[in-house]
C-alpha cells in the first residue's frame, strides 16, 4: 500500500509521538505539534496512539491512494473531500485505490492530521519516524513532502474500520483568541519591572514567522531588560546570556522586540534570555494558532501547571477509552 | 562562582545556572552533575543537557514530582567532590581552511549587517583583539586547543571555548543583525565561543573559515560517524589545523570517496592541572594528540 503526493500543501511532513533523548546534541523532540489531534487521528483508524501520520500546515495536501485504506482527518477545520465529495472530519472513512483526497482551506486552526490505518511506514531513525527538517533527519527523506513523493503505508491493525467517530465533547475547539499559561522563571528577573507587567498585560498577535521551531508574537510593547555589565561570554545586548539550553515552550525575546515560544523542532540552545515557559498542557493549543490569531500570556504557578496537565491527561484518557 | 541558581522551565524542565559568566570551572560543575544524573537512570528523566555555564533537565512530572526532581539535583550538587574535576575525553584535530572563498563570499553578501562593513570578519576580529595582521590572528586562533562546552542550537553543532587565560581569549560581537545564510561547516566566532555550523542556515557569528570535515550526517558515511550521526560531545577537546586550498580540495575528495578520517586520541583532562598552568597543559594536550 502506498500514497502518492499530488500537491504537497504548504508544509506537510511525517510526524509521530516524537524523538526524545537527543536534545543534548541539538536534535529536538520533533513529532506532531498537536499531540492530541495526532492521537485522535490514529485511534480512529485503529493505530497505536503515537503512530506516524501526516501533519499539514495551513494548506493541506492533495493525495492519491494506490490501494484501499481506512483513513481519518483531525485537527484544524479543513473540510476533506474524496474525489471532490465531502467527507467528515473526526471520523474514519474508507478510500479505494485511485481515490483522490483533497481539502478546503483551513478555516479555523493551523494543523490538520491525516492518519492511515497501518501508519506511514517510513524507516525509524533514532526511535522515531518524525521529520526533523533542519537536520534532514527522519520522516520521508528527512524533509517536508514534495509532489511526486510516494509514501509507504504499514499493515493495518485488526481494529481498522470505517465509521468510527470522535464523541462531540472530545473534539477540541480552536479559538482565534486565547490565553496561554506561562510559568515565569529562567531569566524573568532580567526584565525591568515595567516589562514584567506589560508582557502579561498586552495582547500579542501571531506573526507570519510561526513554524515548528517556534511561534513568534508581535504587537505587544517592546520588553526591556535591566541594564548591567554583561557577564563574560554573554554577548553585548542586555537580552543576551551565556548560551544555554532552551526548554520546550520557553519564551525568548531577542532584542526585547518579539517573543518567540519554542515548539517541538526547537533550536536546543542559544544566547537569548528566556523569561518563562508555556506549560505543557497548552502546547497543543499553540500548534493550532494561525498567523494574526491573538494571545495573552497568563502567569501561573507550578501547582496550577500540574493541575492543567492532569486535566489534559484526563481528556486524553477519555479519548483513548472512547475509541477502544 | 556562587551557589547554583535553579529555575523550573514550565512543568517539564529544571534549568540550573551554574554561573552568569562563562568559565571552564562552571562547565565542569554542570558536566559533573549531568554525568552523575545520567548514571542514576532516574525514571521520568528524558533529556540531560550540559551547556557552557548551565544545564537543562527534562522530566515527566507524572513520574517524578518537580520538587523531587529539584531535590535530587541539589543533592547531587552537595555531594560533588574534587574527583569530578577529571574528565576522560578525547582530543581531535580539525582541519580549517581559514579565509576561504566560500565564507568570504557569504560575509561580503551580508556586509550591511556587520559592525564594520569596510573590512572582512577576520580583519575586524584581528583589529579589535589587538593583532597586527590577519595571519597573527589566525595563528592565535589555531595555536591553543579548544574545549567543547556545549553541543546544540541545531543538530551536532559544537560551541568551543579557547583554552588560554581569560585575557588572551578571542572575543568578538555577533553580527548586528543575523545573516539568513551560512555555508555548512563554517568555522565562526561570537562572544568567546567558536562554533562549527553543522548544517547550512541562519547565523550571527563572525566567519573565519571552513572545515572539510563533516560533523553531522544522517547517512553516517565516514568512519568517525559510523557510531553516531553527530560527532561532537560536550567535553571533547579540539585542535585546529590550518590548511591550504590544495589540502582542502584533497580532503573534500576523500570525504566524497568516503575515506576521510580524523586524528582522534584519548586523553584524561584535569581541570586543576590546566588552571595551574594553562600554557604548559595545553602543550601537553597537543603532545598527546601528535604522539610525541
Amino acid at each position: 500500500m502506498a500514497i502518492e503526493v499530488i500537491k504537497p500543501g504548504l508544509a506537510t511532513s511525517v510526524q509521530d509521538a516524537g524523538r526524545p533523548g537527543y536534545y543534548n546534541i541539538g536534535i529536538p523532540l520533533s513529532g506532531a505539534l498537536d499531540q492530541y489531534a495526532l492521537r485522535a487521528a490514529n485511534l480512529l483508524v485503529g493505530n497505536a496512539e503515537g503512530a506516524a501520520a501526516l501533519e499539514a500546515t495551513l494548506l493541506a495536501p492533495e493525495l492519491v491512494f494506490r490501494a484501499p485504506a481506512i483513513i481519518a482527518v483531525t485537527g484544524a477545520e479543513a473540510a476533506p473531500k474524496l474525489n471532490g465529495e465531502g467527507r467528515p472530519r473526526n471520523e474514519s472513512f474508507a478510500v479505494k485505490a485511485g481515490d483522490r483526497l483533497s481539502f478546503d482551506f483551513m478555516k479555523v486552526g493551523a494543523r490538520t492530521y491525516i492518519a492511515v490505518a497501518g501508519g506511514i511506514d517510513v524507516p525509524e531513525v533514532l526511535g522515531s519516524r518524525s521529520t526533523y527538517a533542519l537536520g534532514a533527519l527522519g520522516g520521508f527523506a528527512g524533509r517536508r513532502l514534495a509532489a511526486g513523493d510516494v509514501l509507504p503505508v504499514g499493515t493495518p491493525g485488526a481494529g481498522a474500520r470505517a465509521g468510527r467517530a470522535l464523541a462531540k465533547d472530545l473534539v477540541p475547539t480552536y479559538p482565534k483568541s486565547l490565553e496561554l499559561r506561562v510559568l515565569p522563571g529562567l531569566y524573568f528577573h532580567r526584565l525591568t519591572d515595567e516589562s514584567a507587567k506589560s508582557f502579561f498585560a498586552d495582547t500579542w498577535t501571531v506573526a507570519p514567522e510561526a513554524d515548528r521551531i517556534g511561534y513568534r508574537y508581535r504587537k505587544g510593547r517592546p520588553l526591556a531588560f535591566r541594564e548591567r555589565k554583561q557577564p563574560f561570554g554573554a554577548g553585548s545586548d542586555p537580552s543576551n546570556i551565556v548560551d544555554a539550553g532552551y526548554p520546550y515552550g520557553s519564551i525568548q525575546v531577542p532584542g526585547g522586540l518579539e517573543p518567540i515560544v519554542l515548539h517541538r523542532d526547537a533550536v536546543s540552545g542559544g544566547g537569548y534570555a528566556m523569561i518563562g515557559t508555556v506549560i505543557s498542557a497548552d502546547m497543543d493549543r499553540i500548534a493550532q494558532m494561525q498567523p494574526n490569531n491573538l494571545a495573552r500570556f497568563v502567569a501561573v504557578d507550578m501547582d496550577a501547571a500540574l493541575k492543567a496537565r492532569a486535566e489534559y491527561k484526563a481528556r486524553v484518557a477519555r479519548l483513548v477509552a472512547s475509541l477502544q | 562562582m556562587g551557589a547554583i541558581r535553579y529555575s523550573f522551565g514550565g512543568d517539564e524542565h529544571v534549568f540550573a545556572e551554574i554561573d552568569e559568566e562563562m568559565s571552564l570551572e562552571a562547565f565542569f560543575k554542570g558536566m559533573a552533575i549531568c554525568t552523575e544524573l545520567q548514571k542514576r537512570r532516574i525514571p521520568g528523566v528524558s533529556e540531560i543537557c550540559p551547556s557552557n555555564a548551565s544545564y537543562l533537565v527534562r522530566f515527566d512530572p507524572d513520574v517524578i514530582h518537580p520538587d523531587k526532581m529539584l531535590g535530587t539535583l541539589k543533592e547531587i550538587e552537595a555531594k560533588l567532590g574534587s574527583a569530578d574535576l577529571e574528565l576522560p575525553t578525547r582530543i581531535i584535530e580539525i582541519p580549517v581552511f581559514y579565509n576561504d572563498p566560500w565564507t568570504h563570499e557569504t560575509l561580503m553578501r551580508f556586509r550591511e549587517r556587520h559592525q564594520d562593513p569596510n573590512s572582512t570578519d577576520l580583519e575586524y576580529g584581528a583589529r579589535i583583539n589587538g593583532y597586527k595582521s590577519v595571519d597573527d590572528f589566525i595563528a592565535a586562533h589555531a595555536s591553543a586547543p579548544w574545549f567543547v562546552s556545549m553541543v546544540g542550537f541545531v543538530a551536532g553543532l559544537p560551541f568551543l571555548f579557547q583554552m588560554v587565560e581569560r585575557e588572551k581569549q578571542i572575543e568578538v560581537p555577533k553580527y548586528l543583525r543575523p545573516r539568513t545564510d551560512t555555508p555548512k561547516l563554517t568555522v565562526g566566532h561570537g562572544g568567546c565561543f567558536t562554533a562549527i555550523y553543522s548544517v547550512r542556515g541562519a547565523g550571527g557569528y563572525q566567519l573565519f573559515g571552513i572545515t572539510p570535515a563533516p560533523i553531522y550526517d544522517p547517512a553516517q558515511k565516514l568512519p568517525y560517524l559510523k557510531d553516531f550521526l553527530a560527532f561532537f560531545r560536550p567535553g571533547d577537546i579540539v585542535k585546529w589545523k590550518p590548511i591550504s586550498r590544495e589540502e582542502y580540495d584533497r580532503d573534500i575528495k576523500a570525504v566524497d570517496a568516503g575515506t576521510f578520517d580524523l586524528l582522534i586520541r584519548p586523553v584524561n583532562f584535569s581541570l586543576k592541572s590546566f588552571l595551574g598552568d594553562p600554557g604548559g597543559y595545553s602543550r601537553h594536550l597537543v603532545e598527546v594528540l601528535y604522539g610525541h
